[in-house]
């Protein structure tokens, strides 16, 4: 990723995953003055607010209004500037799908929409805090780009890269803490181009978000102690899908599974359906994420476990997938 | 700044010529949403002739004022009134609401030229107007950005978002018109969803209230004159007749939206002849 700060895994324990947007965002609006920022009341939750310090002038918090506040960026950016507009992922997908269809999709608008608590990340809140439709929302709509970020170092590269491109975009960032995927921002970050974390040809897991170090997680042990090679793909860009990487990844391993903490309806693994269904490739298939049921009050972590998107459950579905067993580790004599 | 009599018989033959285009396009395209149409022709007419800066030549200029329709449904007012204007071919207005022109019901700011905002679901124009004022702030721009909305469309509570926004960040250079023609498609506002006391609802969220005849050019432009030197946001609430100029359309919901044959046709351009004219006497007895 060219220009701008490269933060590596030592800010990662100091910055949640939406402080790195909000610090991003702050250093992209020191070198374009068109960039502004608006929020709907939660200029701290989002971490906006960061700008809005460095910018006053340029930060614009509409208050309680979602919809008024889509609309607001509608405007500013056919006037000429960059708008920046964060709110929690539910609301910006469903409290105003329309102003983002029709205000933003529609005329193609050149704004940058970073939702926050994503999924299940701000578990405790309930269901009317899950974002677990936002993907398939955002996805169906013409012009967008969307994208889901693996964790903090990612997502200062996908603003960034949001910022690069002319048009609108949705990233999806999580509430809190990601666990650290990558270790610094230069890994070559692009939109529309899946990530390769992980060499295999036994199967292939395509996760996105926080499922993406789960992922790698589940393939670290899968290989080490299963001697089971399972690709891993970070696909961090769900429109546009990735198809080039995906087919490859069918042709070479036969077995795909889909990872994301949203509803397995509408989200990244029916991106990967629809290209793998469209194509001449068989291959076995399964889907994990929220079977589209609202998911239980809890810890993200906890969430994650009981949906099997952790690496516990993806390891088990990476053998059921290859008619393996999973089996129980019941020796304890080998623990270190 | 008053209305001399001489512009105000200009303005008021320019508003006959695009009532009458606006029935030519209603014809054209076999129907369309005339009555609101209508009802705004006055409004339309005295922005595009006599307020808003901008270029026939250079539609995107940065410095131009804004215009925003929130009331979408316009379009077969709107599109006349940018043709005539000299942004669009006017042959184009022969092809309105056929498949594949470039104008539809709702028009397409990536279409046709000099749309501020593709518009048509209610409720959008006032958010976006407030994001054009903004802008103007942030970039040190000194244009004006004025937004229609119809009646009907402020049951949508991203109106009244907007107006808090407006309000809050003291937008003197966004300045709100409400089409008050009384109707919408299933009958009376206060029928269907009472607004009254509509001009209280808009003082009680920050703006000077300015209530004028719709249909009366020297009113609206008054109210204009007014806006544009104000210390803080203006309402012009336009008390309009749905169907302006056209006897059986007059303050008939029915003619939300219509159909238009030759025999039809007929009747209403003899009928715009005569309001036409009525609205020429009246100049020539109030002008001053």
């Amino acid at each position: 990723m060219a220009g701008g700060f490269v933060y590596t895994a030592v800010e990662s324990t100091a910055m949640s995953t939406a402080e790195y947007y909000g610090n991003t965002l702050a250093e992209l609006g020191r070198e374009h003055p068109e960039i502004v920022a608006l929020t709907a009341d939660l200029a701290t939750s989002t971490k906006i607010g960061i700008f809005q310090k460095e910018f006053p002038d340029r930060f614009f918090n509409v208050g309680i209004a979602e919809q008024n506040m889509f609309g607001v960026a509608a405007g500013m950016a056919k006037a000429g500037c960059v708008p920046f507009l964060s709110t929690f992922s539910v609301f910006a997908s469903l409290r105003c799908a329309d102003q983002l269809h029709t205000d933003i999709c529609y005329q193609n608008i050149n704004c940058k929409i970073i939702a926050t608590h994503a999924g299940t990340s701000f578990g405790q809140a309930g269901s009317t805090h899950h974002a677990i439709v936002d993907l398939a929302v955002a996805r169906s709509m013409p012009n967008l780009v969307v994208i889901c970020p693996a964790d903090g170092v990612e997502t200062a590269n996908a603003v960034r890269a949001a910022y690069a491109h002319n048009g609108p975009v949705y990233i999806r960032i999580n509430r809190g803490f990601d666990r650290v995927l990558y270790s610094d921002g230069d890994y070559g970050y692009e939109i529309g181009k899946a990530v390769e974390l992980h060499e295999g040809t036994d199967a292939t897991i395509i996760a996105t978000g926080s499922c993406a170090f789960q992922a790698l997680q589940a393939a670290m042990f899968l290989k080490n102690v299963q001697g089971v090679n399972v690709r891993v793909l970070n696909m961090h860009t769900i429109k546009p899908i990735d198809k080039e990487a995906i087919l490859k990844a069918a042709k070479e391993t036969g077995n795909i599974i889909t990872a994301e903490d949203h509803n397995i309806i509408g989200g990244l693994g029916s991106a990967v359906a629809e290209v793998l269904a469209e194509s001449d490739i068989p291959v076995r298939f399964k889907r994990l994420g929220i079977p589209d049921k609202f998911a239980p009050i809890g810890l993200h972590e906890d969430i994650m476990s009981i949906l099997g998107i952790d690496s516990n459950g993806l390891i088990h579905a990476v053998n059921d997938i290859l008619g393996r067993k999973t089996d129980d580790d019941d020796n304890w004599e080998d623990e270190v | 700044m008053s209305l001399s009599k001489s512009e105000w018989l200009a303005l008021e033959k320019k508003a006959n010529e695009l009532r009458n285009l606006c029935l030519d396009t209603t014809f054209w395209a076999g129907s369309g949403h005339i009555g609101g149409g209508m009802s705004a022709m006055d409004i339309f007419t005295v922005l595009y002739h006599k307020y808003l800066h901008i270029r026939k030549d250079d539609p995107n200029w940065p410095d131009r004022d804004r215009f925003i329709l929130s009331k979408g449904h316009a379009g077969i007012a709107y599109a006349p009134v940018l043709c005539d204007f000299g942004f669009n071919d006017k042959e184009q207005l022969k092809t309105f609401n056929h498949t594949n022109s470039k104008m539809g019901i709702h028009l397409d700011s990536n279409k046709v030229i000099g749309v501020d905002a593709s518009t048509g679901s209610l409720g959008h124009g006032m958010p976006i107007a407030a994001g054009t004022g903004l802008a103007a702030r942030v970039l040190g721009k000194s244009y004006m950005t004025y937004v229609l909305t119809g009646d009907g469309e402020l049951g949508e509570g991203s109106n009244w978002e907007a107006a808090m926004t407006i309000n809050h960040f003291n937008l003197t250079n966004v300045v709100t018109i409400v089409d008050r023609n009384h109707k919408m498609i299933d009958g009376d506002t206060e029928d269907v969803m009472k607004l009254e006391p509509l001009a209280d609802k808009w003082a009680a969220f920050g703006f000077t209230v300015k209530k004028v005849d719709g249909q009366n050019i020297r009113e609206l432009c008054e109210a204009i004159d007014f806006a544009l030197t104000a210390t803080n946001p203006v309402l012009i609430l336009a008390d309009t007749v749905k169907g302006a100029g056209i006897k059986m359309m007059e303050n008939n919901y029915k003619w939300h939206y219509g159909a238009i044959n030759d025999e039809l046709y007929a009747q209403c351009k003899a009928d715009l002849a005569e309001y036409y004219q009525k609205r020429v006497e009246r100049v020539e007895r109030e002008a001053k």
